[in-house]
């Protein structure tokens, strides 16, 4: 059999993916809830009709990454229950494609949920307005949502096929996901600032794609390992 | 912020040894069970080789 | 043989630590401005750098693990990640005791090698969970190592990028006097190092005896036919170093 082009391999698996989220809708109905009822529980937890600058920031940021959690979890489990892995392995595609396939899943869920929540965080609860802000925001969703999705493919195959799937994934990914957190928090919170005062600092951009590169290099090599069997 | 004067400062940085001494003991007392454990599972093992011995023995003759 | 040289390994130790206390209590001077409560710091940051070279040795054992796929080397990650998370417990504390005094408060947010202290050992202290939820013994060694490996990299990445938040910018704080000593706390510093990394090592290499031991005895215990009565196969969080043949 001819070894597949990796490139076509990469899309048959995200059309996989997407094809069997549409029809059950699963993950992504569950996280756009989840971020909007998140603003609900901080205006109510915080008592404040509206935020700015870093707590605003904050709220956002810390928000969606717990809604990627869900997102973590559901990623592999289709594969780890109905074989998929097993078909997987025992075809002639290369390994790191189906991570390539889970991290750019995980980057399409994040932003449908962004689309949802960002406006909503806008409406909600965010104080200054959010429209001049918007190609700095960019940057700052596109660099996280990289980083939340290298980390969380990586973690979500080590998690999967343990017996405390639901519990290990959150826990393993948390910490390597504070510093995606902090940069991409510290990016946007000046944007946030009701004065216009802060200027966007150089380094977290460069923070944060630094972080990408080096986690998505290691997720590459160490993918393979995961499996094997 | 004007330094902690001795009779103040002192307590906490025996407590800080102490705690680190603490810490280490208490790691070799668990390794000490363990190690305890492991004695009693070998003699009761070496008991187990020596009657099959004497079983042995006694058949052969 | 794990075991040969460790006794001369232990006096060796035990005298370097008990020559660093006396140094760091008797000869080293008071720092002017921190007083007494400085004299913490001769146990807090060689336990913090142990803690953290250890977390990365870790790392790389893991990589000598996956490459060769000898058990011995994921024993040796195991118990070395181990050690490092006992040590890193003995840093948070006396750092807490350390920012109790200096600050009046038992954490402060101010020294970013705790709170970067605090990420990595919530990261590790993952580790043996992992481990005990998988249990075909090679796939829990080799997802191990996949874990070991990261966590190892993550570890100096998370401390540079903790410092560039803008709290940190310009702490007064116990890491960030270390660089410019004068000269006898200096050489306490140094002898302070020096011991707490015999300390690591010959903690390690007495656990990695103590599992040695334990392995050899199981194996003896199976072979003579004894293993049913006694704790029928556990599921083990621990490496076990039986399988593959590979108990000398």
């Amino acid at each position: 059999m001819t070894r597949p082009r990796s490139a076509a391999v990469v899309v048959a698996l995200l059309r996989a993916q997407l094809r069997l989220e549409l029809r059950t809708f699963e993950s992504l109905p569950a996280m756009c809830l989840f971020s909007v009822t998140a603003f609900l529980l901080f205006h109510f937890g915080l008592d404040v009709d509206s935020l700015s600058g870093n707590l605003a920031s904050g709220v956002l940021w810390v928000t969606l990454l717990l809604a990627a959690l869900l997102a973590i979890n559901r990623v592999y489990v289709a594969d780890a229950e109905q074989g998929g892995f097993d078909a997987f392995v025992l075809s002639p595609a290369e390994r790191s494609t189906l991570l390539l396939a889970k991290i750019l899943v995980l980057l399409i869920y994040l932003v449908v949920v962004e689309l949802v929540a960002v406006p909503a965080f806008a409406i909600l609860l965010l104080e200054p307005s959010l429209w001049q802000a918007m190609p700095s925001m960019l940057g700052a969703i596109v660099l996280g949502d990289l980083g939340i999705a290298v980390i969380g493919a990586l973690v979500g195959a080590l998690a999967v096929r343990t017996q405390a799937r639901d519990l290990l994934g959150p826990l393993v990914s948390l910490p390597l996901l504070v510093p995606v957190l902090l940069g991409v928090a510290r990016w946007t919170a000046p944007l946030f600032d009701a004065s216009r005062a802060g200027a966007v600092a150089l380094r977290w951009p460069l923070v944060l794609a630094l972080y990408d590169a080096i986690f998505g290099l290691i997720a590459f090599s160490l993918f393979d390992f995961l499996l094997e069997d | 912020m004007a330094p902690l004067p001795l009779h103040t400062a002192g307590p906490y940085v025996a407590a800080a040894y102490i705690a680190f001494f603490l810490i280490v003991l208490i790691y070799v007392a668990i390794m000490a069970t363990k190690l305890t454990r492991n004695e009693r599972t070998l003699s009761e093992l070496t008991e187990q080789v020596k009657r099959r011995q004497r079983a042995g023995d006694d058949n052969g003759r | 043989m794990y075991g040969k040289g460790l006794r001369p390994l232990s006096l060796i130790t035990a005298a370097a630590v008990a020559l660093t206390l006396a140094a760091a209590l008797f000869w080293a001077p008071n720092d002017a401005y921190l007083g007494f409560l400085q004299k913490i710091f001769y146990v807090h940051v060689p336990l913090a750098i142990l803690t953290l070279c250890g977390f990365v040795a870790a790392g790389l054992m893991a990589v000598a693990h996956l490459r060769t796929r000898d058990p011995r080397w994921d024993m040796r990650s195991y118990v070395a990640i181990h050690i490092s998370l006992i040590f890193g417990v003995a840093v948070l504390i006396t750092g807490s005791i350390w920012a109790r005094g200096a600050w009046g408060h038992w954490w402060v947010w101010n020294d970013p090698t705790l709170v970067s202290f605090l990420l990595v050992m919530l990261l590790y202290a993952t580790y043996q969970p992992l481990r005990f939820a998988i249990e075909d013994p090679e796939r829990q060694a080799r997802y191990a190592s996949v874990f070991a490996i990261t966590a190892g990299a993550f570890v100096p990445i998370n401390f540079a990028i903790v410092r560039l938040a803008p709290a940190y910018v310009h702490p007064r704080t116990l890491s960030n006097i270390s660089g410019n000593l004068p000269g006898r706390m200096q050489v306490v510093f140094y002898l302070a190092l020096f011991a707490v990394t015999l300390l690591w090592i010959t903690l390690w290499r007495f656990e990695m005896t103590a599992k040695h031991v334990a392995a050899q005895l199981r194996q003896l215990q199976n072979l003579v036919g004894e293993a049913s009565d006694e704790a029928p196969a556990r599921r083990s969080a621990a490496p076990s170093l039986t399988h593959a043949g590979s108990v000398s």
